[in-house]
């Protein structure tokens, strides 16, 4: 096995011939023509059916659980309550193998006594089939007594709020101080000062939870589950009480992620079951219970104030974040810690105070979701930048150009930008595609917008990511790669291909990718982040040049050249000079079978590792590195009904090395629409706690007549850490989408509406608002 | 419990004879019978993902009872064509990239032969609406958009149908 920093260079002698294709994924096949098995399509020989009974309050004690009737059923195989459970928690925190788990911050499994949130799980039924487990929830009797809760941050913070855990109900605290913030705004001309709300929102994947799970010959409890994230069996493991080698989780192609399967989902429930019952159990979420069931992305209340010279540069910026984290830690310090280190945007803000907290209520618990509290920042200071070219009455796109990061600049946490930062190009292009304004008339205003984004790729230094992986040839010259990479849908796995293709030189066909699973595939991480090309990538990029040196060696005996003359194409291997001087692949691999040449290679890849940053002021370094971009937006507004009709979408990203541009289109374009569904129509709403959004036909995700087709204008700078210098596209497509067209409706429409989603209500409300009180300005 | 029917279900050109409560949904039916290429995303009619032709239209399994469409002929999507042999939707939307976590892509190649089985030659506004019924969440539409010109356009041109 190789590590980073030992491996002999061996850098592909060849142009790029299958890495910046377009080419068909792997995996795209076999979804269209449905034969594709996801993990809801596993059953098993003399299978249970699980339900999960979940409170019906937010804030409660339980008082009394009586299962005495379901258990009584027949058909019912199992009731599992608190009382039935060792008293471990599952753990919530971030996942993989930092060795770093935090204490104190873990949920209950099932509810022992305090309710802390709507839809807590109460109790687990396993029955012979699904009807039987339905009708075994409504026979258990649980009885809540209400309890005071706490449905708002700002209040959760007030002295004699219900505490919802713990000490306080502050779970996370972040700071960022560089410069001289008082000095900054001594230098200001104009001081500008907004508070903009983010809401709750829904990952709404279109698959929902689900997995099977039972225990084998050897003990091991074995999971089937659709999740971003195998190596949770550790955790897994942890609230069972048994030792991490004794639960495998594999994976299935996941029916969509974006984080809403990052954290423990069924996993631990399914677990319990088999090993109480010793029957496979499945366990499949409806889309009522996927909704109430998982954590959401944290609502963020923003307070800016922006110190501008007239000339446009930005002196200091002062950022309070307020994240309402819901009923349960999981991964709000994390996402407070990516909000901060995002505060001040792609600019060069050297005078930067940066106060956050995420605020324990009774809410949903909210965690990670494609952007991962950057993007709640985004939305603020890309709107900020708006409201300050307007005060000072300078273009937008030149108030932004006077203030970008340049490569070598350091970024709010005081650590210099290494790679390319193309932001300024990436804002011109977007907004020259933008063309003509679409003509309108009547009521109709039409506005444009834009917003550019420092989004990192990577995860936190001080969590010490690696990434495995494996690259074999076989006897035949076909291609095995192994990696225990989940496929959430971007490609994760045929990217691999691609890049094993690449240095081998032979074509995807050849290559099948083994991925997902604990016990067989090496442990590449999880699919999170915007880590999975770059470390993943990365590692199976070395094992395959691994295995390229050793068969290029052979190859250049059999030549009579030099190693350096040898190249490989078209599952074909010649001397570069000479290609008619060759050997097929396959026969080249016989050969070193024949001698016992090793044709694989085990690899293992590092992230930088950083200890971690100053608490006090929050300079060091956090992240690996960061991608830049922007993204456009024409809309049109209906200045009498509200109604907004997004015209153009336009984002455009330096993302190092395109491995496959369609499939970063695909990120851009599902990023646009997802990004446009957070600024204008989606909205989880709770009222007491209580969800009032279950449905799809209340929480409205966009369909096909909402959106423009997108466009993709793809920039390679190609200094990205990835491989061949990529850098990340799945969070950086969805970050700027949403603060850009809320710059457009204001443009459009002359007021600002600081709050998210911009229904048509709030446009109309704030437009007769204008018009009575004509003296305010706008956003304050 | 309710009652029980035995039912004929011609599914993808093959009967299935088999008992089922009279409650039970196509989609339900369709999975039990092994149909794993229907897709379960709400149960409500709000995603399409369970979308599969009953003569020839699309409908969402999820909303029909089984008992309702005995005789038919349904057809999933994998009816329209195998890995080998596939349908002209099938092959577009994987060459194009419409096709990302997958789990809609069922449904939305349902929709969209039921689309093209009304009108061979579609507009812009005739294929978003007929794609409406169908939530993706991965792709924003766009390269699906794109897959069923493409074959329209080569069916308008080579006289498909």
């Amino acid at each position: 096995m190789t590590s980073t920093p030992e491996l002999p260079a061996a850098k592909p002698n060849v142009a790029w011939r299958q890495i910046g294709r377009p080419l068909e994924r792997t995996d795209a096949r076999g979804k269209a023509v449905g034969t594709t098995r996801y993990a809801g399509d596993y059953t098993m020989p003399n299978m249970l059916h699980v339900k999960v009974l979940r409170s019906t309050m937010a804030s409660a004690t339980l008082r009394r659980l009586d299962v005495s009737k379901a258990r009584a059923l027949p058909g019912v195989a199992c009731v599992l309550t608190a009382a039935e459970l060792p008293d471990r928690l599952a753990p919530t925190d971030i996942p993989g193998q930092t060795g770093q788990q935090r204490q104190k911050t873990d949920q209950q499994i099932l509810v022992r006594e305090r309710v802390r949130y709507f839809g807590e799980p109460l109790a687990l039924i396993a029955a012979e089939t699904k009807d039987i487990a339905e009708q075994a929830m409504a026979l258990i009797e649980a009885e809540l007594e209400p309890l005071a809760g706490v449905f708002d941050p700002i209040e959760a913070l007030k002295p004699g709020a219900p505490v919802v855990q713990g000490e306080d109900n502050v779970v996370a605290a972040q700071k960022v101080r560089k410069g001289d913030i008082a000095k900054g705004f001594a230098e200001a001309d104009l001081v500008i000062e907004n508070t903009f709300r983010t809401q709750f929102i829904e990952h709404a994947f279109l698959e929902p939870e689900v997995g099977l799970a039972w225990v084998d010959e050897n003990g091991v409890v074995n999971i089937r589950v659709s999740t971003q994230v195998i190596e949770h069996f550790r955790y897994v493991a942890d609230a069972l009480g048994v030792p991490h080698n004794r639960v495998r989780i594999m994976g299935a192609l996941v029916g969509g992620g974006f984080g809403g399967k990052e954290d423990v989902t069924v996993e631990i429930y399914l677990a319990l079951l088999a090993r109480a019952t010793g029957r496979p159990v499945r366990l499949e979420y409806s889309r009522e219970d996927s909704l109430v069931g998982h954590g959401k992305r944290h609502p963020f209340v923003m307070t800016y104030r922006t110190g501008v010279k007239k000339d446009g540069r930005i002196t200091a910026i002062e950022a309070k974040f307020i994240a309402d984290a819901g009923a349960y830690v999981f991964l709000s310090p994390y996402v407070l810690l990516y909000a901060v280190v995002a505060a001040p945007g792609p600019y060069r803000v050297d005078n930067l105070f940066v106060d956050a907290k995420a605020v324990a209520t009774n809410n949903m618990y909210t965690s990670a979701f494609r952007g991962f509290g950057a993007a709640q920042a985004c939305i603020a200071y890309e709107q900020q930048m708006d409201e300050a070219a307007k005060a000072l009455g300078m273009d937008r796109l030149e108030l932004r150009r006077r203030n970008y990061l340049r490569t070598g600049d350091k970024i709010s946490t005081g650590v210099p930008i290494r790679s390319a930062v193309w932001t300024d190009r990436c804002s011109e292009q977007a907004w020259a595609a933008l063309g003509e304004p679409t003509k309108v008339s009547g009521p109709v205003k039409i506005g444009r917008g834009l917003a550019a984004y420092q989004q990192s790729y990577g995860r936190i230094t001080w969590l010490h990511d690696t990434s495995e992986g494996w690259v074999g040839v076989e006897v035949d010259g076909t291609v095995i790669v192994r990696s225990g990479v989940t496929d959430i849908g971007a490609g994760q796995a045929s990217a691999l291909a691609q890049i094993v293709a690449e240095v081998l030189g032979v074509t995807l066909e050849d290559i099948v990718v083994y991925n997902s699973d604990s016990a067989t595939t090496p442990l590449a991480g999880t699919t999170t982040a915007t880590r999975a090309l770059y470390m993943t990538g990365n590692a199976i990029k070395l094992a395959a040049e691994a295995v390229r040196s050793r068969l290029v060696a052979r190859a250049a005996k059999e030549l009579d050249v030099e190693p350096a003359q040898v190249d490989m194409a078209s599952s074909r291997v010649f001397i570069a000079d000479h290609p008619e001087k060759s050997l097929s692949f396959a026969e080249l691999v016989k050969l070193c079978a024949a001698e016992g040449i090793h044709r694989s290679e085990l690899a293992m890849f590092k992230a930088p590792f950083t200890d971690k940053i100053d608490p006090e002021t929050g300079q060091g370094q956090v992240h690996p590195d960061y991608a830049f971009g922007a993204h456009a937006i024409e809309v049109a507004v209906d200045t009498e009904t509200g109604e907004i009709t997004v015209l153009k979408s336009v984002g455009a990203h330096d993302v190092g090395q395109a491995i496959n541009p369609a499939a970063v289109e695909g990120q851009i374009e599902g990023g646009a629409v997802q990004g446009q569904g957070y600024a204008l129509s989606e909205e989880m709403i709770y009222r007491e706690g209580r969800l009032m959004t279950p449905s799809f036909s209340e929480y409205l995700i966009p369909t096909a007549m909402d959106v423009p087709p997108v466009k993709c204008i793809i920039l390679e700078s190609r200094s990205g850490l990835g491989p061949f210098g990529a850098k990340g596209i799945g969070e950086p497509a969805l970050t700027p989408v949403a603060p850009a067209i809320a710059n457009a409706v204001a443009d459009a429409i002359g007021v600002r509406i600081p709050d998210l989603p911009i229904t048509p209500e709030k446009v109309v409300n704030a437009l007769r608002q204008r018009s009575s009180q004509p003296q305010r300005s706008a956003g304050r | 419990m309710s009652r029980e029917k035995t039912i004929v279900l011609v599914v993808n050109g093959r009967r299935h004879r088999k008992a089922f409560p009279t409650h039970r949904t196509l989609l339900e039916a369709l999975r039990e019978l092994g149909f794993f290429d229907v897709k379960c995303g709400c149960e409500k009619g709000d995603c399409g993902a369970c979308a599969v032709l009953v003569d020839g239209e699309a409908i969402d399994s999820c909303l029909t009872l089984a008992w309702t469409v005995e005789g038919s002929a349904i057809t999933t999507v994998a009816g329209l064509g195998t890995a080998e042999n596939p349908h002209p939707l099938q092959d577009a939307f994987s060459k194009l990239g419409a096709v990302q976590c997958g789990y809609c892509t069922p449904g939305l190649i349902i929709a969209s032969e039921s689309l093209l089985r009304e009108t061979s030659a579609p507009d812009d506004d005739d294929i978003r609406l007929a794609l409406s019924g169908n939530l993706c969440r991965c792709t924003g539409y766009t390269k699906v958009f794109e897959a069923v010109k493409e074959v329209a356009r080569a069916s308008t041109i080579g006289g498909r149908k």
